[in-house]
């Protein structure tokens, strides 16, 4: 815990400074690297605003499931951790800069706004997001399983997927889990 | 989903001449079309619809595809079988004659889990899991991996150390790219550079051989710094490898790029404009092809990428031929590169010296309890970095791969998620389709040089 620097850093105001729709975002860093922290409401808002500002380029958008470390991560003051979070690392190719968003999305609503409409480049990004973590991107256009067959059941990259196993065959060996 | 999906000719946007304020009600206001070059890029992304929307494991019913109501278009499958395909990529492709209108990427043929994987393994044995996603590519990937956990870590490695990487990732990128130009080659019907590319993989192949151990999957950079030193003899394998391959790229040239087949099948083919690049965030040649000069060596240096001299090639099409050129000259570059880091090269360690991270020498283990626990420690418990979460990108021959890296302070990654530049980089093939013949949909697909190891995951 010690370890994370939420502080900002001292050497360049944060995005959050800089942007004037963006006041009031929680903002950390990690590693030196920026966070922002939008609300699940405001999250297109804060997206539309740096993109805006020339943060022009979605390189990538993740999602992470916080199941067995849900309550003690370190997160600014004021953001309530959920189990789910959407990770998009934007990049302005003027300014030569990322900040990456972290959203939370609780485990009984798994559902996050798409940001297709303002990064196209979303698209299949978002469908991976689903396919492995069941979090649907309300709005998206074709918010179907990427990588999985489409009648699979679970989502894989839960924590509380059971991972497969082959059973080996010997004579005292339990049966398939 | 159907106003984004819809199969006619290219959408272009209304424009909008309604004066703010004046309200005429007989006023019909301005009629025509405006340019697509006036439509905001996303929203182009968006509405070009270039992406068939539909299941892929559906029965088609060529009355029931949208759009089909004169019963014109069909949907045709290439793959995932496909010879040109590149692995195991399947695209169904809907078209109108000869036309191409929309095109859906399928895939996850290949899809074995390595994120999930990747959780069940230490920080030490994640190299050999990530290796294994661009195989045409492992040291890239490694390098991203490897930095990512040192990041976490905190780290300083040695000169040595960082040197080896870059050379090792530039042969790479030299060999991902011959490579590149074999298949390419094979799509068009040229099997000489198809043999010719190969062959100049086998060399690069080879050294790796001697270097790692290993011609592919190499586990060679990892955390704390790389596996083994550089053989002795070094420089001359590397000096004989970048003078060959430097009149081999040449002797492409001669082949391909003056050949009028050649460049016939490609200029014009597959044009995709920097706006629509950047919107549908495409990376590496692909980007730099349409003109936007991005590379993250260059304008985000990682490693000592700011010490040494090269140039960012950049296209002014984004056509097919643009992207091959870029490619072609791009391994000039790496040649550039990998000449300067010879000389460059310092002495000292090629590991840093650091024994949570790094396991003793084999002989420190016999003569000391400390650097047998330390070994012992390493290699059952392995490294634990600091709770934290790090996003860290790298040039890898086909784009930004990126690597996000969620620790809980454990000895295995919460969470591993490789952004991997091939996947990213399939969303713009339907634009590039859109409009075009069939028989350039080999040629822009192979120009896009997805790797489905890499895509699948």
């Amino acid at each position: 815990m010690s370890d994370v620097d939420l502080a900002a850093d001292a050497t360049r105001p944060s995005v959050v400074e800089e942007i004037p729709e963006l006041a009031g975002v929680k903002v950390s860093f990690s590693r030196g690297q920026e966070v922002l922290h939008p609300s699940r409401d405001g999250y297109i808002a804060v997206a539309t605003a740096l993109r805006k500002a020339g943060f022009a380029f979605l390189s990538d958008l993740c999602a992470v499931d916080y199941l067995s470390a849900k309550q003690d991560r370190p997160l600014p003051a004021g953001v309530e951790p959920e189990r789910f979070e959407v990770v998009a690392s934007l990049l302005s190719h003027s300014q030569r800069r990322r900040v990456r968003l972290r959203v939370q999305v609780p485990e009984e609503d798994p559902t996050c706004p798409t940001i297709f409409f303002v990064f196209p480049g979303a698209d299949n990004m978002e469908r991976e997001a689903y396919d492995m973590f069941g979090i649907t991107f309300s709005g998206h256009p074709d918010m179907t399983r990427i990588l999985m067959p489409q009648e699979w059941e679970g989502h894989p990259l839960r924590k509380d997927y059971g991972v497969g196993r082959v059973p080996v065959q010997f004579k005292e060996a339990p049966g398939p889990r | 989903m159907t106003e984004i999906s819809g199969g006619g000719p290219r959408v272009v946007a209304v424009a909008d001449a309604r004066p703010n304020g004046a309200e005429d009600p007989t006023d019909e206001y301005a009629q025509e079309l405006a340019p697509v070059e006036a439509t905001d890029p996303v929203e182009l992304a968006i509405e070009l619809g270039g992406v068939l929307r539909m299941p892929e494991d559906a029965v088609i019913d060529p009355d029931g595809v949208e759009g089909n109501a004169d019963g014109t278009t069909m949907i045709l499958n290439l793959g995932p079988q496909h010879p040109s395909t590149h692995g195991v990529l399947r695209l169904m492709v809907e078209l109108q004659g000869e036309t191409v209108l929309r095109t859906k990427p399928v895939i996850g043929y290949l899809h074995t889990g390595m994120e999930k994987t990747a959780e069940e393994l230490t920080y030490v044995q994640g190299a050999t899991n990530v290796t294994r996603m661009d195989y045409l590519s492992p040291l890239t990937n490694e390098l991203c991996f490897a930095l990512a956990v040192e990041e976490l870590l905190g780290v300083e490695l040695p000169a040595r150390a960082t040197w080896i990487r870059m050379l090792m990732s530039e042969l790479n990128r030299i060999s991902s790219h011959v490579t590149w130009a074999a298949t390419n080659g094979m799509d068009l019907a040229s099997t000489t550079m198809m043999i010719f590319g190969f062959r100049e993989r086998e060399m690069l192949l080879s050294f790796f051989e001697k270097t790692t151990g290993l011609r592919m999957n190499t586990n060679y950079i990892r955390p704390g710094g790389v596996a083994a030193d550089l053989p002795d003899g070094w420089e001359d394998d590397v000096s004989a490898i970048t003078d060959t391959i430097e009149s081999r790229v040449d002797d492409y040239d001669e082949l391909l790029t003056g050949q009028p087949i050649f460049r016939q099948r490609t200029e014009g083919v597959g044009i995709i404009s920097p706006e629509l690049a950047i919107a549908l965030s495409a990376t590496g040649p692909i980007l730099r092809a349409s003109g936007v000069p991005w590379d993250l060596r260059r304008d985000m240096p990682y490693c000592y990428y700011d010490q040494v001299d090269f140039d960012v090639v950049v296209g002014t099409v984004g056509d097919t031929f643009d992207r091959y050129a870029v490619r072609l000259n791009e391994i000039r570059e790496s040649i550039r590169i990998v000449r300067q880091i010879v000389t460059k090269m310092p002495r000292g360690d090629y590991r840093v010296q650091d024994a949570k991270v790094t396991p003793p020498p084999r002989a420190r283990i016999d003569e000391s309890m400390e650097a047998l626990i330390h070994h012992f420690k390493l290699f059952t418990r392995g490294i634990e970095p600091p709770e934290g979460e790090v996003y860290i990108a790298v040039e890898s021959p086909r784009g930004e791969l990126g690597c996000y890296l969620v620790s809980d302070g454990s000895n295995k990654p919460y969470r591993l998620h490789v952004r991997a530049p091939s996947f990213v980089n399939l969303q713009s093939v339907p634009a590039m389709l859109r409009g075009g013949l069939i028989a350039d949909a080999i040629a822009v697909l192979s120009s896009v040089d997805p790797v489905l190891g890499e895509v699948d995951r």
